[in-house]
């Protein structure tokens, strides 16, 4: 490995190439800013997940879908100035080479490469290393500095393979054929995948769709995502909707909107259903252990393959994953970023505003 | 033991009772004994193992994983059994899988040193879901939502008969319950209630609500304090041959006796008493926090006899001698206590004396002032009254209609949050046990922060989502698995929390401890400025307490 014999000889120190400060991870050589939390005047942006993508930057630097998928949950103006980036291609601000890179966590997610004077670090966002038939797969980048999650990182979170858990749902929906089984699952990345698993365990009946995933649904299928057919539920049929799936954000499952099918399964796509105590504070029958985010054996086998020697853990149980660090030999530490966490399995918590309409 | 994992999975993710009734019934009809049988005990509480401890299962897992792992990931997941079973190294194809027989009996009757090597052996052959239902097996609370009285419901739901009527032979039967499968299932005739000293399921009480006195005739009624202690049915019977079986039984049917021989020895008459267990020295009633100083306790020192001396204040008479008086009316049932308490004639059992009242306004005004309304010296232990039916029958359970709690007014004092935890059981992994203080002069002169208490209930599910995130996102420390959490003069989070009485504590910085206290309101609107000092808090304690 060169990198480390790079990063010795190089001028440049981490702290001068990205910090942590509280509206995100910042780059002053280029002034930058990666997933911000507040609006600033350029952001990078790592995917479409509402805490990482917010509205009232100056000017956005994103994957094409990243960009499409603001657009279409914040308003064409949720920024002044957009720009695309490639995957795979590198774009100069200021001394500072960004590269975009798969990061394999939801459609048009990526890695942010960051590399000047000779020090690379990568900015991961989120990701996972499971496949996913509705996005392009992780790819590990060789880095002095590896900027990772921790959403799932404690030693209880191995997630089982996410076609046995869809096979679960689908041995429950033979197993009680008059009862509608509602799965709720994260209106970006989640739905769609679980849909894409759905058919390809080759059920092929319709699946109903609650009004709120309508748009990004539609997104991913002229994205060329293989979902089948896909029906929105109109309300006044939903008692008619025995028998059959139908998807919806986690907070619609405890809603009375949920009730009116007839004698609803409840059933939660998340990395969370792992702990029990988390399936029933939702009123989970079914937990299906699908996830969007790295478990703890990737997570591990992430950071050795890119090669860094020190690890910065950006959000999630960072001091179990430093602790890991430290006692294989790297250097850690946990940066500790608030404001992470608010959409998607980062938190338990579900995105409210998507769910309000039926 | 797969279908026993089985089983107590299903239940633990199924929140409806009906459903569980029938899952639970399902099982016990299509499992042979003697599994069925033990599956029936672990669920009501009625298989122990004496050297399957939780510690047992402490040292399997540190021996497997790095200690502070372990422990980030328990405070996690909230629940041992759990996090053992999800982080224990898979071998999977190791052993073969055990059946639930062979598990119990290895329990049972392998000895402390190689007791640990079995269950090791164990765990390595099952897989997540089974190694969760063993450790659960183990360390003896099941927490899946099912009651001993739900699983004995659905057992006689294989009979089609009450609970109740299992209830009544449950004392004289063992596991694993081939006798009462055998009259379930109509092979065999009804199993003998041998225990001369057996539990009775015990009768509950509603809250009162506001519009509820509207339709009820005071003259119909008696009234009794509420007693702030724990209920407790007093059992004495005697055997064939001749000897004299006590028990105390806790509401839920758990014999405490062995912790209070105080009472135990002055209770000489057959007969089954239904009352408050309470400290009571020097012609008072003591707080709750004397009478905590005895509970959880599988003996007692004399020490503990002669500073916390137990009493028993009954209340009610179910069973004189050999009579069931269940089916009476509450009204002749007192006639009888009256005439039972006289007999054992013994300083640690009285009576609850009824209270005097003519209609509900007068009875509102006791209940406001109970020292002055005959609960006298007392009246520190009272924490509300009861309302009775002079013509209530003693039924089990919860029955509409009968008995009434009416609880004293909590007192309110709006705190500040200082520091959280994260909550077990069905709170595990959200910031949910919160302590909060009350501001005080510091030593410099300056106002500062004092602790006064610590609640995790009383706000709700959605609330506690809110409550989560403010923690996440207002943390300026950790300290393991707390958080402090910011507490300025301008900057925090003010809560009006209730409780139900204040006693002078060394134990705690601030001299004040709380009973009961829990959030009644979560008060984002206030600055923390504004919440209650310590002095108002001192002017709520007891004269001399």
């Amino acid at each position: 490995m060169t990198l480390a014999r790079r990063n010795a000889l190089g001028t440049m120190r981490p702290s001068d190439l990205l910090i942590p400060t509280p509206a995100g991870l910042w780059c002053p050589p280029a002034d930058v800013y990666i997933d911000p939390v507040r609006p600033v005047a350029r952001a990078l942006i790592t995917h479409g997940h509402s805490d990482h993508a917010r509205a009232g930057h100056g000017a956005v630097l994103a994957t094409r879908e990243t960009l499409a998928i603001m657009a279409l949950r914040c308003g064409e103006g949720f920024t002044a100035q957009r720009q695309e980036a490639v995957p795979g291609e590198t774009v100069r601000i200021g001394p500072v080479d960004f590269t975009f890179v798969p990061a394999g966590h939801v459609l048009g997610s990526a890695q942010i490469v960051v590399e000047s004077g000779g020090l690379r670090i990568v900015a991961s966002g989120d990701y996972k290393r499971e496949r996913d038939p509705t996005c392009a797969g992780f790819e590990p980048v060789p880095c002095d500095i590896f900027i990772t999650e921790a959403t799932f990182g404690l030693p209880v979170f191995r997630h089982p393979p996410a076609h046995a858990e869809v096979g679960k749902l689908l041995d429950s929906v033979r197993l009680f054929p008059e009862r509608t089984h509602i799965v709720g699952a994260y209106s970006l990345g989640k739905a769609q995948r679980v849909m894409a698993l759905i058919r390809e365990a080759g059920y092929d009946r319709p699946l109903h769709l609650h009004g709120a995933m309508e748009k990004l649904t539609e997104f991913y299928l002229s994205e060329g995502a293989k979902l089948g057919e896909v029906r929105k539920v109109v309300a006044a049929e939903r008692k008619t909707l025995g028998g059959e799936i139908v998807i919806c954000p986690p907070s619609a499952i405890q809603d009375l909107w949920a009730r009116k099918f007839p004698d609803p399964v409840t059933s939660f796509a998340s990395g969370w259903m792992r702990i029990r105590a988390r399936a029933r504070q939702k009123g989970v029958e079914l937990p299906l252990i699908v996830s969007d985010h790295a478990d703890w054996d990737d997570l591990q086998a992430t950071i050795r393959e890119t090669g860094a020697g020190e690890i910065w853990v950006t959000h999630g149980e960072a001091d179990a994953l430093v602790h890991w660090c430290t006692s294989v030999g790297l250097r850690a530490k946990p940066l500790h970023l608030v404001g992470y966490g608010d959409e998607g399995e980062a938190d338990a918590v579900a995105e409210g505003a998507d769910a309000v309409a039926v | 033991m797969n279908r026993f994992a089985w089983l107590l999975d299903r239940l633990a993710y199924e929140p409806r009772r009906n459903a569980k009734l029938a899952l639970i019934a399902d099982y016990l009809r299509s499992t042979p004994d003697p599994d069925r049988g033990l599956a029936l005990a672990a669920m009501t509480g009625g298989l122990a193992f004496p050297n399957a401890k939780a510690g047992l299962v402490r040292a399997l897992i540190a021996e497997r994983t790095d200690p502070v792992l372990f422990a980030l990931s328990y405070d996690y997941v909230g629940d041992l059994s759990e996090t053992v079973a999800l982080m224990w190294p898979a071998r999977r194809g190791a052993n073969d899988v055990p059946h639930l027989p062979d598990v119990v009996e290895g329990l049972r009757s392998v000895g402390k040193t190689e007791l640990p090597r079995l269950v090791a052996s164990w765990l390595d052959a099952l897989d997540e879901t089974g190694r969760w239902a063993l450790l659960k097996l183990i360390t003896g609370s099941l927490r899946i939502g099912v009651s001993a009285r739900l699983a004995k419901t659905a057992a006689a739901s294989l009979g089609g008969i009450p609970a109740d009527e299992v209830e009544q032979v449950w004392h004289g039967l063992e596991p694993p319950y081939a006798t009462l499968f055998a009259w379930l299932e109509g092979r065999a005739p009804r199993p003998e209630a041998t225990d001369p000293a057996p539990f009775r399921p015990v009768m509950l009480s509603h809250p009162i609500e506001d519009g509820d006195f509207e339709k009820m005739n005071p003259a119909e009624f008696q009234a009794e304090w509420k007693w702030d202690g724990i209920r407790v049915q007093a059992v004495t019977g005697t055997r064939p041959d001749g000897e004299r079986v006590t028990r105390l039984f806790s509401r839920t049917g758990e014999d405490i006796a062995a912790a209070f021989p105080d009472v135990v020895e002055a209770l000489t008459q057959d007969g089954t008493l239904d009352g408050e267990l309470l400290v009571r020295r020097e012609a008072a009633v003591q707080s709750f926090n004397s009478l905590q100083q005895r509970l959880n306790r599988k003996s007692v020192t004399s020490k503990m006899l002669l500073e916390h001396p137990a009493h028993i204040r009954a209340y009610d008479l179910l069973v004189d001698g050999e009579d069931d008086l269940r089916e009476l009316p509450l009204s002749a049932r007192r006639t009888r206590l009256e005439a039972f308490v006289a007999r054992l004639a013994s300083p640690v059992v009285d009576l609850s004396p009824p209270i005097a009242f003519s209609d509900w306004e007068s009875l509102a005004a006791a209940r406001a002032d109970p020292a002055a309304a005959g609960a006298g010296a007392d009246a520190e232990a009272v924490e509300g009254c009861m309302i009775k039916r002079l013509d209530s029958p003693y039924l089990p359970g919860r029955p509409k209609g009968h008995w009434w709690k009416w609880k004293r007014e909590a007192r309110l004092v709006d705190c500040v949050l200082m520091y959280a935890q994260r909550g077990h059981g069905k709170r595990s992994s959200f910031y949910s046990d919160f302590t909060f203080g009350v501001w005080r002069v510091g030593e410099g002169g300056a106002d500062e922060l004092v602790p006064v208490g610590k609640a995790y209930f009383g706000f709700t599910d959605e609330e506690l989502v809110e409550l989560d995130r403010y923690v996440r996102k207002h943390t300026l420390n950790r300290f393991g698995p707390v958080r402090e959490v910011t507490h300025t003069r301008d900057s925090g989070l003010v809560f009006e929390v209730a409780f139900e009485g204040l006693q002078r504590s060394t134990r705690h910085k601030s001299g004040v401890a709380m009973r009961f206290p829990r959030i009644s309101r979560i008060r984002w609107d206030k600055p923390p400025l504004e919440a209650d000092r310590i002095e108002a808090l001192e002017a709520l304690l007891p004269p001399n307490g």
